[in-house]
Formats: C-alpha cells, sequence, structure tokens
C-alpha cells in the first residue's frame, strides 16, 4: 500500500523550521505559537495514519511512499523512500505526542529568553528529522535522519553557546555521534557490498545467502552506531554533559526520543542480528554494562536533571539488552522504550518546572520539601517515579518485568548473569530514583530565603498532567493482551518463535518487586529526614570515583583526547620541519645554483614567466627534433 | 559560432576592454568584470542544459588544425566530468569578484590588474578542462601559473611573496616532468599511428608496460602537486594562507581540480595498466592524505590554513576515489570535485569576511560571533557542515558514494578512510565553537554583518549545496556515462555483490 501523507510528516516541521530561522526578528511574536502548531498538525497526521492502519489486515498495514530517485550510480539506487509499518508508527506517535506536549510546555519555560523563536525553530527541525529517521526506507534515509537529530541535538544543546562549558558539552555529544556514524556508514557499505541494496527490503530478501561473517560485522557496526547514539557503553560520557541543554530539550531529545534511536536502529535491524548470534551476544553485554554504570553514576549525583541523564542511560541500556534478546525481546525493547518515554519525559518536565520554581537551581541538596510548594508538579512527577522503579500496576513495572523475564529466559549461564544484572540494576534504580524524590520534595528546606519556590504556570503543568497519565496507564495499556507482541510480530517476529520459560513469570516478578522494596528501603534510610546543604566530602574511594562518573572522562581522556592531540602536535611539528623542510632544503639549493645566472635577469617574476616560456619551447623543438 | 571558444573567448576579451578603462575608475572595472563573468556563467548554462545526458563521448566538438607538421590542434570538447568541472568554474567566478568587491584594492598592482587577470585565469580554466589535444592542455596547464602567479604575490597578505614562488617552483617542477612525459608519449604516437596529440587517438596507443609507468609516473607526479597529495602538499596552506579569499577559491575550488582531472582524463584513460600498477601505492596516499590533512587541520591556528588542510583531506577522498575504480566511486570522485568547490568557496569567503571585519585570521581572535554576526556566523557553520559532509547536504552524497564504492573493492582502505568522517567533526566544530560561540570577545563587539552584496553573494552557493544535497540527481545524470566510460577504458568492471550477484 501506498500513501500520499507521509511526506508531510516531515516537510511540514521541516518547512516551519526554515521558516522561522529565515525569518528571524520578524517572527518572534508568533513563531512559538506556528511551531506548536505545527506539531500538533504532525501528531494529528499520525493519528490518522494509525487508525487507518488498525483498520486494515494485519498483512497490509505497512504503508509506503516514494518520493523521487535520491542516488542513482550504477547499481547503487537509493530513492527517498518512506515506509509507515507497525514499529515505525509507534515512534512517530510518540515524537509527534510527547514532541507536542513539549512545544506547548516550552511555550511558558523559554517565555523569558528573547531566542525563544529560535528554539522552537530548533525543535521543529528536530521533530522533521527525527520522523525521517524512523520513516526512512532505506538505511541511506535514515542516516541523514539520523545525522539530523545529531545535529539538533547539537544546537540545542549549545543554545545557550556562550556559556563555554556548554558550547563544549554540544561538541562533545556531536563528536561521540560521529564515533557512532562511523559504524552506521560502515554497516551502509557492508550492505551494498553484500546485498547489492541498502534498503531494508531489499536487505532482508537476501539476508539468507550471507556468511555468518558479514552479517555480524555489520551487526557491530551497527551496534556501534546504536552505541554512539543511544549513549551506551563505551561512547556514553556526553549524555550527562548534554544536560546543558534547556530542560523541554532534555526530555524530549536526552530522553523520550533521539537517545532510544539505538533501539530502533536494532529493532529495525532484525533481519540482521536475528542471524548474527554474536553480534546479538555483543548487544547484550554492552546494554546489561550500561544498564549498570547509569545506575551505579545516578547514585551519587546531586544535579537533579545529570541524575535523570544518569537514568535515562541505564533505562536504555535496559532496552538495549532486550533488543539483543531477538524476537523474545524487541517487543519489550519497544515497550520499555514507549513507557519510558512517558515517565522519563514527564519527569524532566518535572524537573525543569522545579527549576522554573527555584531559580534555575540544579542542585537537590538545595531542595527539600517541595512537595507543599509545588503540589501538581509533585504529584506528576511522584507517578513518574513510581513507574520507573517499577511499582505495579504502573508502566515501567510491565516493561521492566518483561525485559528482567527474557533476561532469565536466555537459558544457561547466561540467562542467569543477564536476569541477576537486571534485576541489581531494578534494586539501584529504586534506590536512586527514592533518593531523588527525598531530597527533591520531602525533607527539611534547604533553599536560600526569601525565595519561595512557586508551582508552574498551566501551559507547563498541563502537559505534565498528561505525561503522568501516561506513566501510569501505558505500560497495562501495552501489556494487556500481549498488545505490543502481537502489533509489532509481523515486523520484528515474522516466524512466531515459541519462547521457552526459565523461571515462571510469577518468580521474575516477585523477584522484581522484591527488589524495587529493597531500593527504596536502603534509600528511605539514608536519606529520610534532615540532610545538610553540601555533599559529604568525606566519603570512601567508592563514592568518590561514582561521583567523577566512574571515570568515564578521564578515562576518555587519557585514552583519546591526550594521545591525540599529541598527534596532532607532532604532525604540526613534522609537517613544517621534516617534509616542507626537505621542500626548502631541495628549493634553497636549486636557487643557490641559479643564483649566478640571477644577473641576467631583472625580476624574478620575469624568471619565472620566461623559465614557463622556456619549456614551451623545449616541447616544441623536442617534438621537432623527433619528426626531423 | 563555436560555444566553447565563445565561452573561453568572452573573458579574455572582456579582460582587454577592461583593460582599456581607466584605473581610476575601480567601480566600473568591477562592474564590467562582474558583467562579463555573468555572462560566461549564463553561457555554461546553456552548455549545460544543451548537454545529452544520454551519450558517452565528447560534445561540443570543435577542432582545427594549429600545427599540422607536429598533429597539434586546437581541438575542444567536453563529456560529463569536463562539463561539470567548467560550469563550476563559470559559476564560481562571478560569485569570487562579488564577493570580494573590495579584497583588490591595497596590492601591489592596480585594481583594474586585478580583475584582468581574474578573468584570463577564467579563460584558462575553461581551455584546461575543455582541450582534446594534449598540447593544446599543457599549454592552458602551464599557461595558468602566470595569472595566478600574480593574484597571489600581487594581493595577498604576510609573506605573499614567498608563497607565490613556492606556488610556482612547485608547479613548475611538475610541469617538467609532465612535459617530458607528452614528449615520450608523442614519439610513441609517431611510430605507431602517426604523429598526434589528440587524447582519444592517444589512448589507443599500445605502450610497453616499463614505458607506460614512467610515461604515467610524469603525468602523475604533476598532478599530485596540483591537487595536493601527501607528501606534495606543503605549498597549498602556504599560498592559501596569504592569497585573498577570492584567489584562494578559484585556486583550490577549481585549480586544484585540474589536478584530479587530470588524474582521470590523462593517467587513468591514456595510462590504464601503469594506474594499476600503481593503484596500491595512489590508494595508500590517498587515504594518507585524508587523514594527514585532517589531523593538521584540527592543529592549525590558522583559520586559512585550516580550510587548506582540510582540502589536502577532500583531495585525497577524491583520489581515493577515482583509483577505486568502481562506477560509484568515480562518479563520486567527480561529484565531490564539484561539492568540494562550492563547500570550499563557502568557507573560505565567509572565513574571509570575517578575517577582513577583525582584522585577523588567526582563530583565537574571534569568538561570540554567533550573537554579533547571525548571518555571517550561520553561514559559515552551514559551510562548515558541508566540508564534514552533514547527510543533506552535497558533499555527504559524494563522499559517500566514494566510500562505499571503494568499499566493495577496497574494504580495508574505505573503512580507515572512513575515520576522516570522526576528525572532520573535530577540525569543522573547533573553529566553530572557538570562532562563533562562547562569550564574545573583546574587540568583536561592533562588528557588522553581512551586507546586501555579500548575501547575495553566499546565498546562491549555500542554496546549491542544500538543493544539490537532497536532489544531487541533475549532476549524477551528467557525470555517470562519463565515470562509465573511464571505468571501461581502464578495463575495469564493478564488483557483483556477494549474495545474489552474477558470479
Amino acid at each position: 500500500m501506498t500513501s500520499e501523507n507521509l511526506v508531510y510528516l516531515i516537510a511540514l516541521p521541516l518547512f516551519s523550521s526554515a521558516l522561522l530561522m529565515l525569518l528571524g526578528r520578524k517572527a518572534d511574536k508568533w513563531g512559538h505559537i506556528f511551531a506548536t502548531l505545527i506539531s500538533a498538525s504532525t501528531f494529528v497526521i499520525g493519528a490518522m495514519e494509525f487508525f487507518a492502519m488498525i483498520d486494515r489486515p494485519e498483512a497490509s498495514r505497512a504503508v509506503t511512499q516514494k518520493l523521487f530517485t535520491w542516488i542513482s550510480v550504477g547499481t547503487f539506487n537509493v530513492d527517498a523512500g518512506l515506509l509507515l509499518d507497525q514499529l515505525s508508527i509507534a515512534f512517530v506517535l510518540l515524537i509527534t505526542g510527547v514532541g507536542t506536549l513539549i512545544h506547548v510546555y516550552s511555550i511558558a519555560y523559554m517565555s523569558h529568553d528573547k531566542d525563544r523563536r529560535r528554539f522552537f525553530a530548533y525543535l521543529n527541525f528536530f521533530i522533521a528529522a527525527m520522523l525521517l529517521l524512523v520513516l526512512g526506507d532505506s538505511y541511506l534515509n535514515l542516516y541523514v535522519g539520523w545525522e539530523g537529530v545529531g545535529l539538533a541535538s547539537y544546537l540545542l544543546i549549545g543554545f545557550w553557546n556562550q556559556k563555554p562549558e556548554y558550547a563544549t558539552a554540544a561538541k562533545k555529544a556531536f563528536v561521540a555521534n560521529r564515533v557512532g556514524d562511523f559504524g552506521l556508514s560502515v554497516a551502509v557499505m557492508i550492505a551494498f557490498a553484500n546485498f547489492g541494496a541498502v534498503s531494508f527490503i531489499g536487505i532482508e530478501e537476501k539476508v539468507g545467502g550471507a556468511s555468518e561473517t558479514a552479517l555480524t560485522a555489520m551487526g557491530l557496526m551497527l551496534l556501534l552506531a546504536a552505541v554512539g547514539k543511544s549513549a551506551q557503553f563505551p561512547l556514553q560520557a556526553w549524555l550527562g554533559d548534554a544536560m546543558a541543554g534547556p530542560t523541554p530539550v532534555s526530555a524530549l531529545i536526552h530522553a523520550a526520543t533521539m537517545v532510544t534511536a539505538g533501539v530502533y536502529l536494532i529493532t529495525r535491524s532484525n533481519f540482521i542480528f536475528d542471524n548474527a548470534p554474536t553480534a546479538q551476544l555483543a548487544v547484550v553485554i554492552v546494554g546489561t554494562i550500561t544498564l549498570l554504570f547509569g545506575a551505579i553514576i545516578g547514585m551519587a549525583k546531586d544535579d537533579i536533571k545529570k541524575a535523570l541523564a544518569a537514568s535515562t542511560m541505564s533505562q536504555i541500556g535496559y532496552m538495549i539488552m532486550a533488543s539483543g534478546f531477538g524476537p523474545a525481546g524487541y517487543a519489550f525493547a519497544i515497550m520499555h522504550l514507549l513507557t519510558h518515554g512517558f515517565f522519563k519525559a514527564g519527569m524532566f518536565l518535572g524537573a525543569g518546572s522545579v527549576m522554573h520554581g527555584m531559580n534555575d537551581e540544579v542542585n537537590m541538596r538545595r531542595y527539600g520539601g517541595l512537595a507543599k510548594f509545588m503540589p501538581i508538579t509533585s504529584i506528576t512527577f511522584g507517578l513518574g517515579y513510581l513507574a520507573i522503579i517499577g511499582v505495579p500496576p504502573f508502566a515501567g513495572f510491565y516493561s521492566k518485568d518483561k525485559i528482567i523475564e527474557t533476561a532469565f529466559n536466555a537459558g544457561g549461564l547466561q540467562g542467569v548473569l543477564f536476569g541477576s544484572a537486571a534485576l541489581l540494576g531494578a534494586v539501584i534504580t529504586a534506590f536512586y530514583m527514592t533518593r531523588l524524590m527525598l531530597m527533591t520534595f520531602f525533607g527539611n528546606k534547604r533553599w536560600a530565603q526569601g525565595s519561595e519556590p512557586h508551582e508552574s504556570p498551566f501551559l507547563m503543568w498541563a502537559p505534565m498532567a498528561v505525561l503522568a497519565v501516561g506513566s501510569v496507564a501505558s505500560g497495562y495499556l501495552l501489556y494487556s493482551g500481549k498488545a505490543i507482541v502481537k502489533w509489532l510480530a509481523p515486523v520484528v517476529d515474522k516466524n512466531q518463535h515459541e519462547h521457552t520459560e526459565f523461571l515462571p513469570p510469577i518468580v521474575v516478578t516477585t523477584l522484581a518487586v522484591v527488589a524495587v522494596i529493597i531500593g527504596v528501603s536502603i534509600a528511605f534510610i539514608k536519606y529520610r529526614g534532615d540532610l545538610s546543604e553540601s555533599a559529604p566530602s568525606e566519603v570512601s574511594i567508592f563514592t568518590r570515583v561514582i561521583r567523577r562518573d566512574l571515570l568515564q572522562d578521564d578515562a576518555n581522556e587519557f585514552l583519546f583526547m591526550r594521545p591525540g592531540q599529541k598527534l596532532t602536535q607532532l604532525l604540526v611539528k613534522t609537517d613544517e620541519s621534516v617534509i616542507d623542510g626537505a621542500v626548502r632544503a631541495v628549493g634553497s639549493s636549486a636557487l643557490g645554483s641559479a643564483r649566478g645566472m640571477r644577473k641576467l635577469q631583472t625580476g624574478y617574476v620575469r624568471n619565472y614567466a620566461l623559465l614557463i616560456l622556456i619549456g614551451a619551447l623545449v616541447a616544441l623543438l623536442a617534438a621537432l627534433a623527433v619528426t626531423i | 559560432m563555436n560555444l566553447l571558444t565563445s565561452m573561453g573567448l568572452l573573458p579574455l576579451i572582456g579582460a582587454g576592454l577592461i583593460a582599456l578603462l581607466p584605473v581610476s575608475n575601480a567601480k566600473l572595472i568591477k562592474q564590467g568584470a562582474l558583467l562579463v563573468s555573468v555572462l560566461v556563467a549564463a553561457l555554461g548554462i546553456t552548455m549545460t542544459i544543451g548537454f545529452d545526458r544520454g551519450v558517452t563521448g565528447f560534445q561540443y566538438v570543435e577542432r582545427y588544425s594549429w600545427i599540422p607538421s607536429l598533429g597539434i590542434s586546437y581541438q575542444l570538447g567536453i563529456d560529463g566530468i569536463s562539463l561539470i568541472l567548467i560550469l563550476l568554474s563559470v559559476l564560481l567566478v562571478p560569485i569570487v569578484i562579488l564577493a570580494g568587491w573590495n579584497e583588490s584594492e591595497g596590492g601591489r598592482f592596480s585594481v583594474k590588474t586585478f580583475y584582468v587577470l581574474i578573468l584570463v585565469l577564467e579563460t584558462m580554466m575553461i581551455g584546461v578542462f575543455a582541450a582534446t589535444d594534449l598540447f593544446l592542455f599543457y599549454v592552458f596547464f602551464e599557461a595558468m601559473l602566470v595569472p595566478v602567479y600574480f593574484l597571489i604575490g600581487g594581493y595577498g597578505s604576510g609573506a605573499r611573496q614567498a608563497a607565490a614562488v613556492k606556488f610556482l617552483l612547485y608547479s613548475l617542477f611538475g610541469g617538467l616532468l609532465m612535459l617530458a612525459s607528452i614528449i615520450g608519449i608523442f614519439v610513441i604516437s609517431g611510430n605507431q599511428i602517426g604523429r598526434t596529440f589528440d587524447i582519444t587517438a592517444l589512448s589507443t596507443l599500445e605502450i610497453d608496460t616499463t614505458t607506460q609507468n614512467f610515461l604515467f609516473l610524469g603525468f602523475f607526479i604533476a598532478f599530485a602537486i596540483k591537487a595536493p597529495l601527501w607528501p606534495l602538499h606543503t605549498w597549498l596552506p602556504d599560498a592559501a594562507k596569504s592569497a585573498t579569499p577570492g584567489t584562494s577559491v578559484l585556486l583550490l575550488g577549481v585549480l586544484d581540480k585540474v589536478g584530479t582531472f587530470g588524474m582521470i582524463r590523462y593517467c587513468v584513460e591514456l595510462f590504464p595498466e601503469a594506474s594499476r600498477t600503481f593503484t596500491p601505492l595512489i590508494i595508500t596516499l590517498a587515504v594518507i592524505s585524508i587523514l594527514y590533512g585532517a589531523f593538521l587541520a584540527i592543529g592549525q591556528k590558522d583559520i586559512k590554513s585550516l580550510i587548506a588542510f582540510t582540502s589536502i583531506s577532500h583531495f585525497g577522498f577524491i583520489t581515493l576515489g577515482i583509483f577505486a575504480m568502481t562506477t560509484q566511486s568515480n562518479s563520486g570522485a567527480t561529484l565531490y570535485m564539484f561539492n568540494h568547490g562550492i563547500s570550499t568557496a563557502a568557507l573560505f569567503l565567509t572565513a574571509g569576511w570575517m578575517i577582513s571585519r577583525r582584522g585577523s585570521s588567526t582563530i583565537a581572535d574571534f569568538g561570540g560571533l554567533q550573537r554579533v554576526t547571525p548571518i555571517l556566523a550561520w553561514s559559515f557553520f552551514i559551510a562548515g557542515l558541508s566540508s564534514l559532509a552533514l547527510p543533506g547536504l552535497s558533499s555527504f552524497v559524494s563522499e559517500f558514494l566514494v566510500l562505499v564504492g571503494t568499499y566493495t573493492r577496497y574494504p580495508v582502505a574505505a573503512v580507515i578512510a572512513t575515520f576522516g568522517i570522526i576528525l572532520a567533526a573535530l577540525y569543522i566544530l573547533i573553529p566553530v565553537q572557538k570562532a562563533l560561540h562562547g562569550p564574545t570577545t573583546a574587540g568583536n563587539e561592533n562588528l557588522p554583518d553581512l551586507n546586501k552584496r555579500e548575501i547575495a553573494a553566499i546565498a546562491p552557493v549555500i542554496a546549491l549545496i542544500i538543493a544539490l544535497g537532497f536532489y544531487p540527481k541533475p549532476a549524477l545524470e551528467i557525470i555517470n556515462p562519463a565515470a562509465q566510460v573511464t571505468i571501461t577504458k581502464a578495463g575495469y568492471s564493478d564488483p557483483q555483490p556477494l549474495v545474489g550477484g552474477d558470479k
């Protein structure tokens, strides 16, 4: 089936973004409204496509739209083509839905910023690029959206780039993403060399004939791409710094949508990974490391946004892990991605609301007792909190529980290992999130006198309320009757695999709930009651290492940045002294011998003009000599 | 009248007329030069429209006997590759004139001389790409040095004299080697098919392996100096640093392409066997250039040198594409020549405006320009994104074609070359951060943003960068048949996909 409407999903926000940029200050008055309406209209288109899709029989749910031939050279043919299937519609609704809520929120949040119009232009650009990412029908189209969202992220992290450290954070994010893009580039090359195609359908048709080596290589390169975009180990260090961007950006790009693109990429490439078990194992390992890594970092963060960022990293670790389990896990990876989109975006907006009421303070040591002053924020945030730690029946309970179950079901020692890691992650998640809740909304007031916190305006709390509803209900809706599993099966589980059970689901669920109780209890014991305004300084080496983000920046600096700078300096020096030096030496000795003849000439400019002439003459004479 | 000759003669006649104008009337001289270059550009566009995309071989062919006893003729013709490069040249000249309206002032020679030189250079550029007679090509190839020499040495800044001399010496050295090879091939043609410099005829010669290798090297070294390949590159940063931005655009954007153009037209098409012999070496040098140029760019403190080194990296990609010898890599390389021309033009022109406003080309002297001069800052930023080959912009298409085409034959080289995209992010975003972001550096608070003339010069370049990124088809349709011919002449065919291909 084809649909003529898909292109508008991308074209509308792209056009709006360009318009707001080109009009400049002239659009300051209405730019934010316009951009929000455009974003809302993409949601309407998405919803219409969704309902149309439900009405169609399962076999013909996917729709495509070919726009034009983009690149065509020899056998390398890439159309600008779009594909909307059961997988991409889930993302379209998430991106445009959460995206629109965040547009609304930003109208109020950014109302004091004189560059609000530019902010909305960037947001619309992001929506366009992100939709292209999930709608592209080939790896190369996806790539355009992939780097497009990277650019949007760069621009938005650096929105206040007059602060040097914010500008650095933006650059760091882009470069880390480029390392991932290296992987995506090579993956496309492998695809073309092996299959002569780069479209998803073109590759899937031929995948059976490929060698496992090629598929493993391609899988690992796709994993590298996902690792860069989704802030997974070892390319995770940029995400914490990315919190330099305005908080609505952290909610939309660095929590709900862009950073989860790696999960989309792996799920979309299921036909590669399902035939490359080694690459799949690598995916699971990366996810497992990151889910623990992020959770551990989150334990010691006092900056509310950075604590949430660490949590995002960890939660995406869960999704990546699940996607590494193949057809048994894809649906749950996407399910957790969707529920996480609700509760994490909601909590980020909540954090923004707190900052809004607290003069942009981000240090939780300076918060405390805010529940009384910001009732709506604390309730919506609290619902997100219950969802993320996995309290039944909130959203995160269903999605995380299923991932833990799938991990155990991997079987054998591996299953026990990954399952236990996922459970341990759940304990730590419950710990750091309870800590965050207690430090922010409960306990003693630790803010400066005279700055009474206040609740945020309607335009800000309304989106938070909507997301809170999602945090409560989305999990059950996706879970009940295996809704999401059945919905996605035509894309990610065509053969309807029978999935074996290692532990009875009720056992896993009990374990997961126990994990939550343990985590909450430890945090409660440690952080109930009054806290001091500054972090304790007499702490163990472990705490200090965790506070330094498990030395992630130190490691990057030691392994890459310093050697890279040394190499650059060395090459610059060598270029001047050795390579150019050799040239100069040859040149000056040649000129030295020519100095005697110099007298014959009046100026060196003519010297060289003459040389050219002599050259041409020599050519003619030589040619003549040969012919005569 | 013949279109190619008319197009080539028009700037020369224009130069002659401008030479008659009084030196004092700088404005009239500039307007005259702009008018001439716009007319030439219009002819170039007409020629592109009339070009038959479906056929291979030379079009707009002209042939007049020149020195019959030596088989030398005045012979012109274009295929897709030469068309795209001529188009690039004639589009860039008016933009350069418009963008650098005042850069001719304060040189060693008069404003008038500057525009005469530019227009004479335009004639040479058209000639060098349109020549289908080897001797005629050589004449243009060498004669081109004269206006460039005076443009660098007469109107640049800093150590412009030294830079001009260095440029000239390098070029002459390469030119002499090429001359030796030309004489060699002439002798062989005299023995085999009768004296001729016609390149189509020359490509049918049977040359023994050793001779072919030597002749090939003569050409190749000349071209590897022109489109500098590591380690023959050290003249370029000096020249680019000293020359005016406009001259740098023509130098890096167009003249250096004579090198990569020559590699296709002369090295590969005349000496296919030798090309194959030297391919491993050349691919190695190309990959080194990509990474080396990028590292050196990262380490530069001067914005013009930085752009020059990014170009060395880009020339590495072009050379890699040419010698990987697949349809994709070869088409990609030719498209890359065009795209590099426009994106380097955008970079140099915007950097030039920054430099002339601030009176310094040191990156550290800038800062916070995004808030002081937003249009200038955005133009520089978009030019930078094009240089780092952001998907959606034109250079991505060409760079990716080169890489994907190279991978099918030389996967290791392609993967190593791909590291260049990470370094590219660094060499663009570091100067972007230093010059455009951060707090506004003292002394920069009141810099004026782009005026209408400057916007008029940069807007079409940026529009082209975006348009060809989304819709490269018109350019690829011109290039593809010619690239296919090159591959076939070199005796190659594309590797088949490993799965489901015809084995």
